[in-house]
């Protein structure tokens, strides 16, 4: 009685030992994760699972232990959204801010989009109006390229006008980046546009904006195949590597296994077994 | 152990149904055809034995090497030379083996003559930039170890004709040397290389045929220059051009002296303006000069004396000279007159020529494809003709009938077979119910247009155009595309389907662009023109107008479109749909994807009908990491079935279909030349679906350490793409399927009962997309050529990918082994679906191959058409050599093989009849005796 009670007592202050140590290694490993979210103004947070893990090089970050923590180098881009109203010429329209991190490696990932809107003249009220009435396109451009002074390629993308009214003017933005490059943006209303499109106005003539900021992600393999090919190259290369547990996920498996340590004197713990009957 | 004993026989049955797709022995040729060609030929090398069979030896733009029959034109035998390893020479050395120079001057073949196997093969150290000559001496003697001389700019190697050793290697001089003739004089052991050092200095070697010592060496510079061209005349005179090319420069240079002589061209030939070229040589003392479409033949009487002999207007080719006897040579010339080639051959004296064969060899580069219904059966056909093929169906069926019950002997076996073979059904000039008549419609790179029938591949009609020919207008014409231009379906009786061959003047963009229509059945051309603006792409429209001609939009250089036909009917039709009309351009020199609509500025001119695009989105892709490598489409002509797939447990998913689907896949710029060129962290791919409207991108999915070359194809909601994965050493193929996630809702029944679903709305592309992706990638074994998909009438029919491989076949490789949905262990449900188990690499089944035992040379190209039977597919492979078929993915359940015995169904219904009847009978009488009892 009194040696199992102690080895409970073992038993929580080695978990709590591991919730504090895994929470330590947490702050730079995972957090960075979360920072790859997009910033929002105003919306819902739309999350995609699409969105995570910036690919190229397809190295899995680790935290340098010679660098202070946080230690990619982040400083804050500014690039416009200009807009258009049928056939005349683009003017400016609203301002994305976003977080440049560079990586030791030479990487450069734009991170927390946020986004803020001209609120519209009256001109631009009435040429929207116009835009409505003849069901023509409304169209935006952002510059591909968000390092670079302005005077280069844009990546353009075009809306029916009546497909934006809703209660206010919602807009819907998806950035697709490659590293400080803009590939595409695609803008689009806010949920579906009915067709045939209606004539209708909006009750508030403003913008409510929702932005999203999507990387590519890296095309999935058959674990199996994964696995045999990090055992073949023997850690040479960071090849593919299996997708990595969850802090929870991996928690509830080491409590697991020491509660069936203290249990049955268990020598392996499942999954190690699993792996190393997989890798042979 | 029940379920391994379950999986084992799970795999049998996948096996076997594999297999069962696979053709007998006894099939082939019965619903295939396969056609040998060689393409246009550069070379032709006589082989004029005094006994045995005459051959003539030729190389062709295909790279090909053949023998051919000269009585027949029949290929004896032949090599297809790969597409980098571009055919320079041929000759015929010691009178049975055919040497060939190939990959510019750097591999040297030598093949026997009589069986076309290869001997042996040198590789030579040569300059790329240098152009290559081969000498072979004329007066070698069988028996003495003879030498081949290959002169590569500075260099000459001399080879042994028997093992094709290196024997000497000289370099004769160190600045940029380019040898133009050699030849060596009767009974010498002396070669004589002419050529030029630079542009302005004229040099001649003569070198020793045994060590390749120079014996002697003259130069000579002249001061206004050599444009590279040179023609021998005789065995002391050179012609060569100036660089202006306006002067014709004779060089004597005998006994090591050399002399200049020029003469002014206009002076010779008063109409010259412009440039000359100089024609191969003749060597009979004649000349051969080009001006401005005339070929001027000239005869040089020593140095300063040339005299015209013989004018010929615009001639489209001129043959080498043959020598006939040892005075007598002949050379042809071939003419084009409207839609007819004349061809002439010339004799220094009289003779009289027939053609003897001919070959279509234009079919062996065709450039585009469509098909063509045949005419509808007209009735009233002849009493005679019904009661002689009843005669001979029933005597056809009572041989199968004898066939099938094994009673049949060899020679009734062959019988059998020739009556399969030379079916009547399938080569008649009309449609059938099963839709396998029809005519394939080529076009062939040199602007000739052919008919092929599917029965038997026999050419119907050809028709070379006159409009895709070298004019004043059009300079450098070449064919593009055929497409559909008018297929009748209201008046299919009595007006004739036509088709648009479309083409440009030149290779650049904004040269003038061509259209020709052509009656489908007849192949006479019913309108020609060359037209007044570039073009870009075509693009035929899903509308008609009221005599169902196609509308097709033409995009010109500036990107303005214009419709045809020019018809105010169409117009109006175009108009009233011109909101809903989206079209893109693929930039991929600057690596950008723009898409556009049209609008209209102010009033239409209908000469003219110009509609201005308007930009509406652009995809941009970075130039440092990504580089557009393919784009891939869905056919527009491509029929889906359904929206939904049942997948396992009674659930549904909704494919995402949209034509509007663009794939794209771009690679690391760096990672764009050759496999192993770059290391794995330096390459990678990225592939795209992006929505052609909108120009929303719905997926992007990254390949590590991935390169190309990429082939893809796309369908229904999947997209298959084909690479090379540089971390496993092995081509991959990938999967990208697309399901629609808004239309999940209409799962429930009760929203299906009350009329809330959503599946009669219609979709607008503006809608955010809810969309999810599922995909997978294999390893396959082989590298490909080509890539294509089944197409059935109704999209019923499980489809098959159409896979050209490296050996010139075609695999049918089934779409269910590139389910994105495979998993290690499949549920007892989704095996009931018919998953099948993960595994790494994709099975290449030796009996799927479409192809069966045959290669299609040069495998270029996959088209693959619908049969108005639902399970089957038309298919037509074409590279040097043609290769059709039919094939039926999911087996043809939907119509009885065409070797049904109804002899023996009737025979079977017969004898079951019989036996009713007496069964009957024995059983009334049992009745009777049993009631009398």
């Amino acid at each position: 009685m009194g040696s199992s009670r102690g080895r409970s007592l073992v038993l929580f202050t080695l978990s709590t030992l591991l919730l504090v140590s895994v929470a330590g290694g947490f702050q730079s490993d995972e957090l960075l994760q979360d920072d790859e979210e997009f910033g929002l103004e105003g919306g819902r947070p739309a999350a995609d699972p699409a969105l995570s893990s910036p690919t190229r090089p397809p190295i899995r970050r680790r935290p340098d232990p010679d660098l202070p923590s946080g230690s990619p180098d982040s400083k804050s881009v500014h690039f416009s959204l200009e807009h258009q109203f049928g056939g005349s010429g683009f003017s400016p329209a609203g301002t994305f801010t976003a977080r440049l991190k560079s990586w030791s490696h030479g990487g450069q990932t734009l991170t927390k989009l946020r986004f803020s809107r001209n609120a519209l003249t009256e001109e631009e009220k009435g040429a929207f109006e116009r835009l409505l009435k003849e069901d023509g396109y409304y169209t935006i451009r952002v510059p591909s390229n968000v390092l670079n002074a302005p005077g280069r390629d844009f990546v353009v993308s075009s809306l029916r006008a009546r497909c934006i009214p809703r209660e206010s003017l919602d807009e819907h933005f998806i950035i697709h980046t490659d590293g400080v490059n803009i590939v595409a943006v695609n803008y689009g209303s806010a949920g579906a546009c009915q067709y045939p499109r209606m004539l209708k106005y909006p009750a508030k003539w403003s913008f409510t904006s929702f932005t999203v900021l999507k990387n590519s992600e890296q095309a999935p393999r058959t674990p199996t195949f994964a696995e045999e090919l990090l055992a073949g190259e023997d850690g040479l290369g960071e090849g593919v590597k299996p997708p990595e547990k969850s802090f929870w996920a991996k928690y509830w498996i080491l409590l697991g296994n020491l509660l069936k340590h203290s249990g049955h004197q268990a020598p392996l713990c499942e999954e190690d077994d699993r792996f190393i009957s997989e890798s042979r | 152990m029940a379920i391994r004993a379950f999986l084992g026989l799970m795999i049998l049955l996948l096996f076997s149904s594999t297999i069962s797709t696979a053709l007998f022995e006894d099939q082939v040729g019965l619903a295939d055809w396969h056609q040998k060609y060689i393409g246009k030929v550069k070379h032709a090398v006589f082989h004029t034995q005094k006994t045995g069979r005459k051959r003539v030896v030729v190389s062709t733009e295909e790279n090909v090497v053949a023998s051919l029959d000269l009585r027949t034109g029949d290929i004896f035998w032949r090599h297809v030379l790969g597409k980098i390893d571009r055919i320079d020479q041929v000759e015929i050395v010691l009178g049975k083996y055919v040497v060939t120079l190939s990959s510019g001057g750097g591999i040297l073949r030598a093949w026997n003559l009589p069986d076309g196997q290869m001997i042996w093969e040198s590789i030579l150290q040569v300059s790329a930039s240098s152009k290559s000559l081969l000498y072979v001496s004329a007066n070698m003697n069988v028996g003495k170890d003879n030498l081949i001389l290959v002169f590569g700019g500075s260099l000459i190697h001399a080879l042994s004709s028997t093992d094709g050793q290196i024997v000497w290697r000289k370099e004769l001089s160190t600045n940029s040397l380019e040898i133009q003739q050699v030849f060596q004089p009767h009974d010498s052991d002396t070669i004589y290389a002419l050529g030029f050092i630079g542009s302005s200095e004229f040099v001649a070697y003569y070198v020793n045929y045994k060590t390749g010592e120079v014996l002697e060496q003259s130069k000579a510079s002249f001061e206004s220059g050599f444009c590279g061209e040179a023609s021998l005349v005789s065995d002391d005179v050179v012609v060569a051009l100036d660089a202006s090319r306006t002067y014709l420069v004779s060089i004597s240079f005998r006994n090591g002296v050399i002399n200049f002589h020029q003469m002014y061209i206009p002076e010779l030939i008063p109409e010259f303006s412009g440039k000359a070229t100089l024609l191969p040589s003749m060597h009979n003392g004649i000349l051969a000069v080009d001006i401005a479409s005339t070929i001027v033949m000239l005869r040089v009487k020593g140095v300063n004396e040339l005299k015209i002999i013989e004018k010929i207007n615009h001639p489209s080719a001129i043959s080498d000279a043959l020598p006939l006897s040892k005075e007598q040579q002949a050379f042809a010339i071939l003419q084009h007159d409207e839609s007819r080639i004349h061809y002439k051959v010339k004799f220094d004296t009289d003779l009289t020529s027939e053609i003897v064969w001919s070959r279509e060899d234009g079919l062996a580069s065709i450039v585009d494809s469509t098909t063509s219904e045949l005419p509808v059966e007209k009735e009233g056909v002849s009493v005679a003709e019904v009661e002689h093929s009843l005669f001979e169906w029933l005597k056809g069926h009572f041989l199968k009938l004898k066939g099938t019950l094994m009673l049949a002997n060899p020679d009734e076996v062959a019988a059998i077979q020739a009556i399969r073979l030379k079916s009547f059904e399938k080569n008649k000039m009309t449609r059938d119910h099963n839709g396998f008549r029809k005519l394939i419609i080529v076009l062939t790179r040199a602007g000739k247009v052919l008919a092929l029938h599917t029965g038997d591949g026999r050419v119907v009609w050809s028709v070379l155009l006159p409009v895709l020919r070298k004019s004043e207008t059009c300079g450098n014409p070449f064919a593009l595309n055929v497409y559909q231009w008018q297929v009748p379906h209201h008046h299919a009786m009595h007006e004739n389907p036509s088709v648009v061959v479309v083409g440009r003047c030149g290779h650049n963009f904004d040269a003038p662009g061509i259209l020709s229509i052509i009656d489908s059945y007849t192949g006479k051309v019913h309108n020609s023109l060359v037209l007044e603006h570039s073009v870009r792409h075509i693009m035929p429209l899903p509308f008609t107008d009221s005599t169902e001609q196609h509308l097709h939009i033409v995009i010109d250089d500036n990107l303005h479109a214009h419709l045809y036909p020019k018809t105010s009917d169409s117009v109006k039709i175009f108009i009233d749909e011109m909101p809903n009309i989206y079209w893109y351009s693929v930039e991929v020199g600057k690596n950008i994807i723009k898409g556009y609509s049209l609008e209209l500025k102010g009033e239409l001119d209908m000469a003219e009908n110009d509609f201005q695009p308007k930009e509406l989105w652009s995809i941009v892709f970075p130039s440092a990491s990504e580089k557009i490598a393919l784009t891939a489409t869905r056919k527009m002509n491509e029929i889906v079935h359904t929206q939904a797939k049942i997948i396992a447990d009674q659930d549904v998913m909704y494919k995402y279909i949209s034509k509007n689907i663009l794939f794209v896949a771009t690679v690391a710029p760096k990672a764009a030349g050759e496999i192993g060129s770059v290391t794995p962290e330096e390459a990678w791919l990225y592939a795209y679906l992006i929505d052609t409207v909108s120009g929303r991108i719905l997926h992007r999915v990254s390949h590590q350490g991935a390169q190309g070359p990429i082939h893809a194809v796309m369908s229904e909601n999947w997209v298959v793409y084909h690479y090379f994965n540089l971390r496993a050493h092995r081509y991959e193929m990938s999967v990208i399927e697309i399901y629609d996630q808004s239309r999940e809702d209409n799962k429930d029944v009760w929203k299906l009962v009350l009329g809330k679903h959503n599946l009669t709305a219609p979709i607008s592309t503006y809608s955010k997309p809810e969309v999810t992706v599922k995909s997978q990638s294999y390893f396959f074994t082989h590298s490909v050529k080509s890539m294509a998909v089944t197409a059935t009438a109704k999209g019923i029919t499980s489809k098959q990918l159409l896979i050209g491989t490296i050996g010139d076949q075609v695999l049918a490789l089934d779409k269910r082994f590139l389910d994105p949905r495979r998993s290690v262990n499949p549920t007892q449900s989704e095996k009931e679906e018919g998953i099948i188990p993960l595994t790494d690499s994709l099975p290449i089944v030796p009996q799927s191959f479409v192809t069966h035992a045959l290669q299609v040379e040069g495998l270029r190209g996959i088209v693959t058409t619908p049969a108005k039977l639902e399970s089957t597919s038309l298919v037509f492979s074409y590279g040097v050599d043609l290769f059709f078929t039919r094939i039926a993915p999911s087996r043809t359940y939907d119509s009885l093989t065409e070797d049904f015995s109804y002899a023996l169904l009737l025979l079977t219904i017969v004898a079951l009849v019989a036996a009713l009847l007496v069964t009957w009978a024995l059983s009334e009488k049992k009745e009777l005796r049993e009631k009398w009892r």
